[in-house]
């Protein structure tokens, strides 16, 4: 079986699997890293939205051997350690804040598709519009939508 | 000292019946459990108050649900149960609380710990709940529905929180040699007058008694609250955000090990069979494949990884039987819930007649977080790990799949990622117990994305025809008929209903299920004369449909098309819509979130042509609620366009005031509530399943339309009023049926056209192309990195 090495929450992982295994599989079912979900397996839901080399995709639609071993992934575990200090990532902290969560399954995903627009917005040196948060995929089943509105706006503000 | 004051329970024995009310502060009987260790236990069937007729002298005859409705019967299932439940607490102080109920995301681990801090005095983070596994002694009580948790659950938790916070302080009376009544509690720490401190911890480690010993305690008086009625964020957020909250699926090798993914390959038709699988070998030699095998639902694969149980799922090459409405379609469905309709009884009087027939399609029940369970079956017992809001039915069907004694099969319950209603059933624990079983493996077995619209569990497709009279400028007589596609409630309510029936009110007890649940759960909150509303099945489809609800069952359907005629009415009387339904609500408790909403969403300003306001109430739940909303209908925001989405028109701001009696925790009711808003908005706009020839349509996210954020109203505002209500009512539900209401009734006020259809794209173009029914789950794509944002 093929081996695959890449960079995971700051560490180099080597695994042993398929070629083709999607990169969420990898990591759930390989490497027992479970904050990516499973919602749709056809990069439709987002729920398993992470980061590749600081922007987000969702591995449930990239299969391991497209990975190089300088690529870095970041999942929802490793977030926190991408900012200075010991805290949570300020989205994060915006979450708690507005206590976004209901059930919880779709928001690891949320979370990290939500700092990954405020950094493009950011790039591109204007404010988050209404347009902005429209464009965002990620389904919630609970329906927790006008609160992942405003506390994307107030982790923006602490970014 | 190693002792702590294990679990705490109080038993619903005679002598613990509550004196009447208005006589002070009610006392109750409850445990201290002997042995060691501090563990107290109270009753759950403690609080379960007898129903009062209103005694309203109202125009309309009371509705059943004003005198006695499903949540009293919830309630009530409860009394013969005489089981306790129990708190403990360890040796730092801590208490801790295993809740017969589901967690799935509506909150109440965090409202029952603050229940039980509050009446303990202990600080929030250091009550832990967790979820109880099947515990058959408890009978009908181990059932998450019908929004009534907290309803059903308040006192009794209370009771044993109170029995635990006095055989602590009797204990600490001894110890510091101080009189219990001059004893205060803070934080978890005993004090007495001379500022000697016993922490609980200590406390709970001197307070077991050698034999069980009988207390009787006083609650405490809403007024001593400082946790209750506060609003608190989750206990579990922080789990949440850092992807450290673990769902059934998130159990890894160390918790079962060789438990591996296993997914099921399902037929074309719905609720087709497996005849034969004509490429076993080569499907089982596939990489990571470990186990093929035919199970009564579709063939179950198992392999090293999920992606590895879709490429197997998709090579399989069966050949399946007919499905269980092979070659039927909506319309077909829709014809047969037109002749089982039951005949309306006030003739059209011309002019005075108002009349609407209504149609409300399939919607899919699924959670974010597919079917799934994990499964261990070995010769002669069986383990099962799921998100099951019933499972002591789970246990039961487990073991009857399996042929082993009921008290063979453990079944643990674990958060789960949403429900809904689809986790009342416990489809998925089912599938992993066969497949277990006929692999002779440990299974995790989940279900695909695109099995859940086609396959999964659905709101039944129901019609409602409503005629209304007006005369003399007044409304005399509201009839309505609603006719629905058989509901599935063998999920364990229907065994209540079974076991209950003798005690129901007069008349009911000759009613099915679906019908003894629509007439206590049904109330048209007005005074309209003579009002009827029954409910008819088709009664062809028990088996061929695989239903439940879908965050409620028939409020949402019944008061959306009430709503609108409401709406009509009001315009027969030339009275605002408003001011028409405060004329003729019946109940204080609903002008009053009427008014509130009118006020805060600023009801009657200006709108631009092409937009408009809608308002709709609801009362259900020991509640009741009103929505008012804003929708944008103009041909440019209708026809904005999102890639393989629905827009259509836009609610653009939703105010939603909602008195549910005691509020226990503001803040998770407000998200009750915004949730509900999203479920109800979407049920009346784009939410709906096409069956075409035998078969769902939707296979994706982007295929059945649920509120997403392009759908999202800009503003969203909850208010939760001071209740008069000293008890708390239902949440789940509850913002359902006024959302989906007001938003159809602004869809009307907006376009001039009374929707008739929901939801009301159901006929528009479909926005997606159908994806292939075999294989019946879609590839997983390689191009994920064209797409990096």
């Amino acid at each position: 079986m093929p081996t695959h090495t890449f960079q995971l929450n700051g560490e180099t992982v080597t695994v042993d699997v398929e070629d083709d295994v999607r990169i969420l599989w990898v990591l759930r079912d390989v490497l027992g890293v479970t904050g990516p979900k499973y919602g749709c397996g056809i990069n439709v839901c987002k729920a398993c939205t992470s980061h590749i080399n600081g922007k987000a995709f969702n591995p449930c639609a990239v299969p391991v051997g497209a990975l190089g071993p300088d690529d870095e992934i970041t999942t929802i575990e490793g977030l926190a350690d991408t900012v200075p200090g010991d805290g949570l990532h300020p989205m994060q902290e915006a979450w708690l804040e507005h206590d976004v969560a209901q059930c919880g399954y779709c928001q690891p995903g949320q979370i990290m598709a939500a700092v990954a627009l405020v950094q493009r917005v950011r790039a591109e040196r204007r404010a988050i519009t209404e347009d902005d948060l429209d464009s965002i995929r990620n389904v919630c089943r609970c329906g927790t939508y006008p609160r992942i509105r405003e506390a994307i706006r107030a982790g923006a503000d602490q970014m | 000292m190693g002792k702590s004051l294990g679990p705490v329970g109080a038993p619903a024995l005679p002598n613990a019946v509550p004196p009447p009310a208005g006589i002070g502060r009610r006392s109750f009987v409850g445990y201290v459990m002997g042995g060691t260790g501090l563990v107290v236990a109270a009753d759950l069937a403690l609080g379960a108050a007898p129903a009062r007729a209103a005694g309203l002298p109202i125009p309309s005859v009371p509705q059943i649900p004003e005198l006695y409705d499903l949540n009293d019967f919830l309630t009530h299932c409860a009394l013969p149960t005489s089981a306790l439940i129990a708190i403990h607490i360890d040796e730092q102080g801590d208490a801790h609380f295993a809740l017969p109920r589901m967690e799935v995301g509506q909150g109440i681990t965090t409202s029952t710990a603050m229940i039980i801090a509050d009446e303990l005095d202990l600080p929030l983070e250091r009550v832990h709940v967790t979820l109880a596994p099947a515990r058959r002694e408890l009978l009908f009580n181990q059932l998450t529905g019908g929004s009534n948790t907290t309803i059903s659950t308040y006192t009794p938790i209370r009771v044993a929180a109170a029995v635990a916070r006095k055989a602590l302080l009797d204990a600490a009376a001894i110890q510091l040699g101080a009189l219990v009544e001059t004893l205060t509690v803070k934080g978890g720490v005993i004090f007495d007058l001379l500022g000697n401190a016993l922490p609980y911890g200590e406390a709970a480690a001197l307070a077991a008694p050698e034999t069980t010993r009988q207390v009787e305690v006083e609650l405490k008086a809403e007024a001593a609250h400082t946790i209750v009625g506060t609003p608190r964020r989750r206990v579990d957020a922080l789990d949440a955000v850092t992807g450290r909250k673990r769902f059934a699926m998130d159990l890894t090798e160390r918790d079962v090990p060789g438990a591996l993914p296993t997914m099921v390959c399902r037929a074309p038709d719905l609720n087709g069979t497996a005849k034969e699988v004509r490429n076993q070998a080569a499907v089982a030699a596939m990489p990571g494949v470990t186990h093929v095998a035919i199970i009564p639902t579709g063939v179950a694969v198992r392999a090293r990884t999920f992606g590895q149980c879709i490429d197997a799922v998709r090579a399989l090459d069966v050949v399946w039987n007919a499905g269980t409405v092979a070659g039927r379609s909506s319309a077909d469905i829709l014809k047969e819930l037109r002749r089982a309709e039951l005949p309306l009884a006030v003739p059209k009087l011309g002019a005075t007649t108002v009349e609407g027939e209504f149609v409300f399609h399939f919607r899919s029940g699924s959670a974010l977080e597919p079917n799934c369970a994990v499964a261990d079956v070995r010769a002669d017992s069986a383990t099962i790990w799921g998100g099951l809001k019933s499972p002591i039915d789970a246990q039961s069907k487990v073991a009857r799949a399996l042929r082993l004694p009921q008290g063979k099969v453990t079944v643990n319950v674990v958060q789960g990622g949403g429900s809904f209603g689809r986790k009342l059933f416990s489809d998925a624990a089912i599938e992993a117990a066969h497949a277990s079983k006929a692999f002779g493996a440990p299974v995790k077995l989940m279900w695909h994305r695109a099995d859940e619209p086609r396959q999964g569990r659905v709101h039944p497709m129901a019609t409602s025809r409503i005629r209304a009279t007006v005369l003399l400028g007044s409304v005399i007589s509201f009839e309505q008929r609603h006719t629905s596609v058989s509901t599935d409630f063998t999920h364990g309510l229907g065994e209540r209903l079974t076991a209950e029936v003798a005690a129901l009110p007069t008349g009911l007890a000759n009613l099915g299920f679906s019908e003894t649940i629509f007439l206590l759960s049904q109330e048209l909150p007005y005074d309209f004369g003579v009002v009827t509303q029954l409910l008819n099945e088709s009664n062809l489809d028990v088996d061929r449909f695989n239903t439940s609800s879908v965050r409620n069952i028939y409020s949402p359907d019944v008061r959306c098309a009430n709503e609108l005629i409401v709406d009509r009415l009001a315009a027969k009387l030339r009275l605002d819509p408003v001011a028409f339904r405060l004329r003729y609500a019946k109940s204080g408790i609903v002008k009053r979130v009427l008014r509130r909403a009118a006020e805060l969403g600023e009801w009657g300003r200006a709108m631009p042509a092409g937009t408009a306001q809608g308002i709709a109430i609801h009362k259900e739940y020991k509640g009741a609620t009103a929505v008012l909303v804003e929708i944008d209908c103009r041909p440019e925001t209708v026809n904005r366009k999102v890639r393989d989405a629905v827009t259509g028109p836009r609610v653009t701001k939703a105010t939603v005031v909602v008195d549910c009696g005691l509020a226990i925790n503001p803040l998770g009711i407000q998200a009750q509530m915004m949730g509900g808003f999203s479920d109800g908005m979407a049920q009346a706009l784009s939410y709906g399943n096409h069956l075409v020839d035998g078969r769902f349509l939707e296979a994706s996210w982007d295929n059945s339309a649920y509120t997403r954020q392009w759908n999202t109203p800009f503003e969203f505002r909850c208010e939760v009023l001071d209740s008069d209500r000293k008890e708390p009512g239902g949440i789940g539900e509850a913002g359902v049926a006024a959302s989906m209401a007001a938003v159809a009734c602004a869809y009307a006020r907006a376009t001039g056209t009374m929707p008739t259809e929901f939801p009301i794209n159901f006929h528009d173009p479909l926005h997606f192309e159908p994806k292939p029914f075999v294989p019946p789950v879609p590839e997983s794509p390689v191009n994920g990195l064209d797409h990096v944002s």
